[in-house]
């Protein structure tokens, strides 16, 4: 029973993945692919879990924890810059008005 | 007991891999940006609190159990902020189609955004280098209140 459960739960998680891997190189924008990358780290998450809860041990857990905070550090700083990016530009460095961004409407 | 409850936690990490399948399923298969921000999100929330519960189930030590709450207190703290970064950079950078949008409520800011964004330049110093779309948020939102 739990060889099967084992088994399914890691065939599952492989075949997230690899969807995920396609999304990531196809994404069509920057921030299609950041989307993916996260759920790529909370897979990565699942099996690593999944992994200790086999072995029965504690060794992966601190992995754990950094994996959550480096998935947070990335999607954010990548955010950022795709922001900032367009603001530079988009914008006139003159005045720093942006061009394009203020007058959606 | 053991074996039911090793059994129990297998089943809980099989649930939350099923999400992670469904999110990528999501991912790939969602025409825009914010459908697959909508997939992508749970997997991040349920997917991994399910896998930790059944981490937690498996190992069943108070230490290991702490670690994994502080896991999980860390992704529900931290996957709104990054999916708000990423949905207000998309809205930015012209990703999102405004057909898509029922309501946008950031449109009749966007005088004041600009103003927001000017006021910023104007006030930092030229040795300012540290995040300047930040202080322009924080700008904005100020004018906001005092109009």
């Amino acid at each position: 029973m739990t060889t099967v459960l084992t088994v399914a739960a890691g065939a599952v998680l492989a075949l997230a993945g690899v969807l995920v891997v396609i999304r990531i190189v196809r994404g069509p924008t920057v921030l299609d692919r950041v989307v993916a990358l996260d759920v790529l780290v909370s897979i990565m998450v699942s099996a690593l879990g999944l992994e200790a809860a086999v072995g029965r041990h504690s060794t992966t857990l601190p992995i754990l924890i950094a994996l959550s905070m480096l998935g947070f550090l990335g999607s954010v700083s990548v955010a950022r810059f795709v922001a900032k990016e367009r603001d530079t530009a988009g914008g006139d460095r003159e005045t720093g008005a942006p061009t394009t961004l203020g007058v959606r409407s | 007991m053991n074996e039911v409850l090793d059994t129990v936690g297998l089943v809980f990490i099989l649930a939350g891999a099923l999400l992670s399948l469904a999110a990528a399923i999501g991912l790939l298969r969602f025409p825009e940006l914010l459908s697959r921000m909508h997939a992508g999100t749970k997997p991040q929330v349920l997917g991994v609190l399910l896998t930790l519960l059944g981490v937690g189930l498996s190992l069943r030590s108070g230490l290991d159990i702490g670690m994994l709450v502080v896991v999980a207190l860390f992704q529900g703290l931290t996957i709104p902020i990054a999916a708000h970064m990423v949905g207000r950079a998309a809205y930015r950078t012209d990703v999102i189609r405004e057909t898509d949008l029922a309501f946008d409520e950031l449109s009749a800011y966007g005088d004041d955004w600009a103003r927001g964004q000017s006021e910023a330049a104007a006030s930092e110093s030229p040795a300012g280098t540290g995040l300047p779309s930040a202080g322009s948020g924080t700008d904005r939102h100020g004018s906001e209140a005092g109009r």
